[in-house]
Parts: C-alpha cells; structure tokens; sequence
C-alpha cells in the first residue's frame, strides 16, 4: 500500500471513527437552505404586503396558483430543514441516550404532523369554498 | 449508562466572547427560534382555514404586545439566520475564511440582519395601519 496513513493497523481493523454517514445530511441541508432563500424572501415580502388585510384578502391570496404552491413548497423545505438542524442540536446537547433518543423520535413524528396541518390547511383554502 | 464526570470540551467559560463565536452560537440559537416560530406559522395557516373566528382569534393575538413581541424576535432570528446561512454557504465553497474575511462576512451578517429587520417593519407598519 503506497497511500501513507495516520491510523494504526489496530485502528483500520477495528473500523471504528467516523460514522460513514453524514453526507447525505450535509446535503440535504445545504439543499433545503439553497431552496429557502427564495422563499423566506418572497414569503417575507408576502406577509408585508398582507399586514393588516382581512381574512377574505388572506384567502383570495392563497387561491391563486402561485402562493398556494409556493406555500406548500416553503412549508416542506422548512420543516425538513428544521428537522435536519435540530436532529443536530438533540445529538449535540442532550448527553443521555434515552432521552436523545426520545426527543429525536419525537421532535421528527412533531415534524411531520406540523408539515402534514400546513400543507392541509394550504389546501383546503385553495380548492375549499 | 453511568455517565463519566470526566470534564468535557471545550470549557467554554476560559474563552472571551469574540464576534466569530457569538455568531457561531447565535445561528443555533436563531435556528431553534424560527423551528418554534414555524408553528406559529402553520397555527396561523390552520386558523385561516378553519374559518373567520379562528383567523380573528391569530390576528388578535398578533397584533397583541406579546404577539407583536414574537413576530419581532421571529423577523431577527429570520434575517439573522437567512444572512448568516448565507455566509456559511459561501464558506462550504472552501472561501472566506481568512481572518479578516471572517469578521468582515461577520459585521456585514450583523448590517444587513439590522436594515433587513428595521426595513420589513417599517414598510409592514406602514400597512398594517392603513
């Protein structure tokens, strides 16, 4: 073997180091962030423009095509990307297992129920009467 | 598991704040802030769909102090978190990270969280009371 390493031989046996996974986390997240600059720009812009309408502007707003998808692309990427960046943080700060463990499984199934109600209520303004 | 009382990495009371770690702590900080702010948001969207009293009952509590508190701090972790993210962006492509660049790219994170947030308010205050 030509390539010069650092590990000891015990070392590259054992296997051990890094997790060999990761990547497709760091991606996810530079992706869904890609994603979200566009969006939180035009929902910010959105909502100030909306300040201070009543609920019939609200919902004419999201019955056009453009917000209600927009809406629905922007709640996906930013509850994946929360999950992505809390799943980091759970695993950073919270020393025991049980309970990292616990607030893993909880803050990804909180998550999806929250997407799940966005993404509900986006269309039932749309299509709803 | 009996956990070890061994002391732990990296002792961060021995350090004095410098901006790069104040930032660096903030973007976490920001990050969580918005993950709690974001059900803020569906809350508002369910509310709209659910129909008028339900809507009335969000706006009320948004144009509330502690409402309007909220979608304050909310509107500074937002532009805080979107210019800072940006700024890692631009670190993931291997630039910026000589000294005088970190703290530049930081000072200009810290300007343009400030104009974009007194921007967003001044123009929303302008239409919320018209």
């Amino acid at each position: 073997m030509a390539t010069p390493t650092l590990r000891s031989s015990l070392g590259r046996a054992v296997g051990l180091g890094s997790a060999k996974e990761g990547v497709a986390h760091w991606w996810a997240q530079r992706i869904t962030a890609l994603a979200l600059v566009p969006l939180t720009l035009w929902f910010v812009a959105a909502i100030i423009e909306l300040a201070g309408a009543d609920r019939a502007m609200f919902v004419e707003w999201v019955k056009s095509p453009l917000p209600a998808v927009l809406l629905v692309l922007l709640l996906l990427a930013t509850f994946y990307h929360a999950a992505l960046g809390l799943q980091v943080v759970i695993e950073d700060y919270i020393e025991n297992t049980a309970l990292r463990l616990g607030l893993l499984i909880v803050m990804r199934l909180a998550a999806i129920v929250f997407v799940v109600r966005g993404i509900f209520a986006v269309l039932k303004l749309s299509f709803g009467a | 598991m009996t956990s070890d009382p061994r002391p732990l990495s990296p002792h961060l009371q021995v350090y004095r704040w410098q901006l790069t770690s104040v930032l660096s702590i903030l973007h976490r900080i920001a990050g969580v802030a918005l993950a709690a702010g974001t059900v803020l948001l569906v809350w508002w969207l369910g509310a709209a769909a659910d129909g008028p009293e339900p809507y009335a009952r969000v706006q009320a509590f948004l144009g509330s102090w502690p409402g309007r508190i909220l979608l304050f701090g909310w509107s500074v972790a937002l532009f805080y978190h979107l210019a800072n993210g940006l700024r890692h962006l631009w670190w993931d492509t291997g630039r910026g990270f000589e000294l005088r660049q970190v703290y530049l790219s930081g000072w200009t994170v810290v300007g343009a969280t400030i104009v974009l947030t007194l921007l967003a308010w001044g123009v929303g205050l302008s239409h919320w009371s018209r």
